[in-house]
């Protein structure tokens, strides 16, 4: 909004700071002046002041105009604001019947006031108000249209002018008819509804009340006879009509957020008075029709008391040595055009609010005026006192864990879409769960709430290997959302996400990332918090997404805490990945149910370790597991734990025939409590190879035998 | 190196010879590890290599003595082989004796590296700015006393707006401002389900489960229905503050934002408080600090105003404790009072780590992330 800084000025004459600092002190006070800006000398070397860019916050709809910002300024720099100027020419007595007003909607029109003008004539606007329009780069239309204008910028209350020839009869205020149709001032044909309300005429809609004014009845440079209208309307009523009709005007603006209930006669008395200077005559007096029940809602509010000790009592301690006391208090509240009542309490004030802030309703509303008005500025810092305990969220050390492991094994951390489409919905969303569809979506890749972190992992490793970063380790935490539009569930869930190299380096050979890193890493994960039993098994029917021989489902205490492996041909094609990508997702809820791993520190043996190696060749249909668990079932209490040492394959069958692999496996012996004996290492090596070759192994040709 | 026995060799199969010149070869390669100065260096040389009194020369003839013949040769050898083994010792320690002596590099060295190369980086994953910074506010406000609280993404119209005294027709209800669940529309207005727009509906989710006095800091991911440009994303982060006791006021909020400024962009930060408007605060207030790039005399970033609008907070609306006090009675506007806050992690991540496009905030994209790590 463009107010002049000259136009302030007229109405508060003794106001001596430039128009900076007027500028600035208003801000600080919530009347935002967003931009000064210095408008030039008329010929004559008058100064014209400066330009304000206001934003005005919407619940200040009282000082979306000069006046309104002139208030704020006078209150601010306690300085006299002139009233505004509602002189009239003598009206003329008439003899003929007045027009008359019905308001058939007394809910959604609460004040109609009405002046009749005769004989004016329709020209440009004379200087006063041709030289603040000109200031204001706004259009200038004809004396008539242009005051109306005028008088918003002024004091903000919309008013309209009809040319009272066309109009058939009295003055109605009433609900549209269904389907009832009016051609706007826009030159659009509107049909209307039974919720809004028009002013109207015996025979037909006249305008549509608050929003915009009708074709047939504008003014019009054949006008001789003008009807000023200056009402009251309900905002909501406003509000509705003009979402319905999509007509935001400057009128609906205003109405919408309130307007002042004694503002109408004083509106059409500028109105006039600007219109009447090219000439004509005011015909009778000011009609006037006021609903009693709006009156008491607006003008007429019950007094509100405010407590003293409850300002102090929320604002706290000023900057200067002296507290607010209740002269500055009842200062800046009269500025404000608030009344001082007769108070029963020393300790409290009755206070009458202005008719013109409907804002304030609540002694808050005054406490927050008083803070403003003084200065938000003002008041000190200060630190409230605390005693009591701080409490974590209860998983924030779990989840600490989960980030520091990922972040120092080299995956980074992602923050993607809440959303994800249809179908990556249903191809993600867990088994026995639904996804969430939204009502309206971004798009309609973002149609649904994600059921699963994958689609939005998937998607940024597709974003790196487009952008030629094809070395990619990613996670994400977050949230996920399952079941269905009348019940939402939450989950915290965690993506881990990789493709390419790793260790890639001028001294080392590269390494692509294989399903067992996506293993390591839950395996990582996993060994920081406590839980009975772990396995990894076959996806079998689940996961789809995943690449069924390499993939696996983490099972925790028996419970499916979440699946991982490559991702499945079919989906890789179908996102144009380039090269394998591994992915995994866990349950961080279920997860979160285990606590942090405590460790139990073992003592270091004082006694020497033997180590063993065994070299045999296995057919692939043997697992590490059961190798493992034979091992292990040997229950020599010695035996730390095994270890793959390495395993080999030959595609050629030369070293190692075809449909079987070489392992090498390491034990190692070691006890607490005394030095092993050779023969109790060389029976428990024997123990072991007896074992391996119960499982089908067959100790590979050339091994050194141990010993 | 004092005169030692010569070892004596009494088997002369491969293994004895393995056994006995790898405890000659240890033995030179212990003595090799002390040397420190010049002066090391010449008499490691001469107790070895020495022409008349040298070990090896010693050791030598004594075994050579003995050994049958068929074995003269391989001894020979071994011999020949251990010699070397003692020269290039001597080589090894020359330059880091001969730095250490003089203070500068002397030559040539047959196994230097190229330690201009890039070394062999393990790799670290990078913190995402957004995660960290939230963790550094929500840890400002730790340390000054809040607890943290989080509450779900997807709301009732109830807890993201009436609670909060939006009235019923306020512009952020519409769906043009709002993302909501599919198919609301024949619910009660107060049990539609959309997402959150503020993490405000934690407040009362926090009231209602406790009484004051209370002190608790939120952080999480809100939603609006924003086109995306490079300052606007439909996805962003927030962190929510709010206290609640007897005796909290307006001037405890600014001192308390004050402080928090502080801590998170250095001590000579200044703040300064406009009024503002939200539905749940009053009074409510802007806060903005002095620019940081220009440490407030005015620049682009700061439109030249040496200010930079950071978040808005007030006094916690008695409207908003009349929504609580139906399940916690202990909220009653005449004898409690408190303040709450909010942020935008996405700004003042952008702000700290000059990032001009949120976009990249919300990408997975590693080049931009990895400048983190
Ligand atoms: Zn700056």
């Amino acid at each position: 909004m463009r107010i002049l800084s000259q136009w302030l000025r007229a109405y508060m004459p003794t106001l001596a700071v430039s128009d900076r600092q007027l500028a600035d002190d208003l801000t600080l006070r919530g009347i935002a002046v967003e931009g000064v800006f210095d408008l030039p000398a008329s010929d004559l070397g008058a100064t014209h002041g400066s330009l304000f860019d206001m934003d005005i916050t919407t619940n200040r709809v009282d000082a979306m105009n000069h006046y309104g910002i002139a208030r704020e300024a006078a209150a601010i720099y306690n300085v006299p604001l002139l009233p505004l100027d509602e002189s009239l020419p003598q009206a003329k007595p008439t003899s003929a019947p007045r027009i008359a007003i019905r308001i058939e909607a007394p809910d959604l029109c609460g004040r109609f006031t009405a002046r009749v003008l005769r004989k004016v004539t329709i020209a440009p606007s004379a200087a006063e108000v041709a030289g603040r329009f000109a200031l204001l780069e706004q259009k200038q239309i004809s004396n008539a249209v242009d005051a109306t204008n005028f008088v918003v910028q002024a004091m903000g209350h919309p008013t309209h002018a009809f040319d009272l020839d066309k109009v058939e009869g009295a003055i109605v205020v009433r609900r549209a008819r269904d389907g009832e149709r009016l051609k706007l001032l826009d030159g659009t044909e509107r049909t209307l509804v039974a919720d809004d309300l028009v002013v109207a005429d015996e025979r037909k809609a006249l305008a549509l009340a608050g929003v915009m004014g009708g074709w047939e009845t504008m003014i019009t440079p054949e006008t001789k006879n003008i009807l000023v209208e200056a009402a009251w309307f309900d905002p909501a009523s406003v509000r509705r009509s003009s979402r319905r009709h999509g007509l935001h005007t400057d009128a609906s603006h205003r109405f919408e957020r309130g307007a002042d209930f004694a503002a109408p006669p004083i509106a059409s008395a500028m109105v006039c008075r600007l219109i009447l200077a090219a000439g004509g005559e005011l015909e009778g007096e000011m009609l006037d029709v006021i609903v009693p029940e709006q009156a008491a809602r607006t003008l007429h509010r019950p007094v509100v008391q405010l407590a003293l000790h409850d300002v102090t009592r929320i604002l706290g301690r000023t900057e200067e040595a002296h507290p607010l006391d209740a002269a500055t208090i009842e200062r800046y509240l009269t500025a404000l055009g608030c009344r001082m009542k007769k108070s029963s309490d020393a300790g409290t004030l009755s206070v009458e609010l202005p008719s013109w802030r409907l804002d304030l309703e609540r002694d808050i509303d005054l406490i927050e005026e008083i803070a403003r008005l003084h200065g938000y500025n003002r008041f000190a810092n200060t630190l409230p006192a605390f005693s009591g305990s701080v409490v974590e969220l209860p998983h924030a050390s779990q989840e600490r864990t989960v980030r520091r492991k990922l972040l120092a094994a080299g995956y980074t951390e992602t923050v993607f879409s809440t959303f994800c489409s249809a179908d990556d919905a249903a191809t993600f969303a867990p088994q026995g769960h639904s996804s969430v569809p939204l009502g309206n979506p971004l798009s309609e890749e973002a149609g649904h709430l994600r059921p699963s972190l994958l689609p939005g992992m998937l998607a940024m490793l597709a974003h790196n290997l487009n952008h030629g970063v094809d070395n990619v380790r990613l996670f994400e935490m977050g949230t996920v959302f399952h079941g269905n539009t009348d019940r939402v569930q939450e989950r915290p869930s965690l993506a881990i996400g990789a493709t390419g190299n790793i260790l890639a380096s001028a001294h080392t050979a590269a390494r692509g990332y294989s399903f067992y890193d996506i293993k390591g890493i839950v395996e990582e994960l996993l060994a920081g918090f406590s839980f009975a039993s772990l396995a990894f098994a076959p996806i079998e029917n689940a996961a789809a997404w995943l690449h069924p021989g390499r993939a696996a489902r983490i099972v925790l205490d028996g419970h499916t805490l979440g699946y991982f492996g490559q991702l499945a041909e079919a989906e890789s094609t179908q996102r144009k990945l380039k090269q394998p990508v591994f992915v995994g997702e866990l349950d961080l809820a279920l997860l979160f149910r285990h606590v942090l791993r405590l460790p139990a520190i073992q003592p270091l043996s004082r006694f020497p370790a033997v180590t063993r190696d065994f070299s045999f060749i296995f057919s692939d249909a043997v697992r590490w597991e059961q190798i493992a668990a034979s091992l292990t079932a040997l229950g020599i209490t010695a035996m730390r734990p095994l270890e793959a040492l390495e395993i080999f394959r030959d595609a050629k069958g030369k070293t190692v025939p075809q449909g079987s692999y070489s392992l090498l496996v390491r034990t190692v012996f070691q006890s607490q409590e005394r030095t092993l004996r050779d023969e109790e290492i060389q029976g428990w090596a024997e123990q072991v190879m007896a074992a391996l070759a119960q499982l089908g192994g067959v100790l590979r040709d050339g091994a050194t035998a141990p010993g | 190196m004092s005169q030692e026995t010569i070892p004596q060799l009494t088997a002369f199969d491969v293994a004895a010879l393995d056994r006995s010149f790898g405890e000659l070869l240890r033995s030179v390669q212990q003595e090799a590890a002390r040397m420190v100065s010049a002066d090391d260096r010449e008499k490691f040389r001469l107790y070895w290599l020495g022409r008349k009194q040298g070990r090896l020369k010693s050791i030598g003839e004594a075994w050579l003595k003995t050994a049958p013949v068929e074995a003269k040769k391989a001894i020979g050898q071994r011999f020949n082989q251990l010699k070397e083994q003692i020269e290039q010792a001597l080589d090894a320690g020359s330059p880091s004796v001969a730095a250490r002596a003089a203070g500068r590099s002397a030559g040539p060295i047959s196994d230097a590296l190229d330690i201009t190369l890039p070394g062999i980086r393990p790799g670290l994953g990078a913190e995402h700015p957004l995660i960290k910074t939230l963790h550094e506010v929500v840890g400002i406000f730790e340390r000054m006393g809040y607890s943290v609280g989080i509450g779900p993404e997807v709301e009732t119209d109830y807890y993201n707006f009436e609670s909060l005294n939006f009235p019923p027709n306020h512009p952020a209800r519409d769906t043009q401002d709002t993302l909501v669940v599919a198919g609301q529309e024949k619910k009660p207005l107060r049990e539609r389900l959309l997402l959150r727009t503020h993490t405000s509906p934690v407040q009362i989710r926090t009231m209602e489960q406790q009484p004051p006095p209370l002190r608790i800091v939120i952080p999480g991911k809100v939603h609006r229905n924003d086109a995306a440009d490079a300052t606007h994303s439909p996805i962003f982060h927030q962190v929510e503050g709010l206290c609640v006791d007897t005796n909290i006021t307006f001037s405890d909020l600014k001192g308390t934002l004050d402080h928090a400024m502080k801590e998170l962009f250095g001590s000579s930060v200044k703040t300064r408080f406009f009024p503002s408007f939200f539905p749940f605060t009053e009074p409510s207030a802007d806060v903005q600090i002095s620019c940081i790039f220009c440490s407030g005399k005015g620049c682009r970033k700061c439109k030249h105003s040496g200010w930079i609008e950071l978040l808005g907070c007030g006094m916690v609306d008695p409207a908003v404790f009349g929504f609580v006090r139906e399940k916690q009675s202990a909220y009653d506007p005449k004898k409690i009072s408190g303040f709450a806050f909010g942020m935008g992690i996405d700004r003042i991540a952008m702000m700290k780590y000059g990032i001009s496009d949120i976009g990249l905030l919300y990408s997975g994209d590693m080049r931009f992330l990895e400048q983190f790590a």
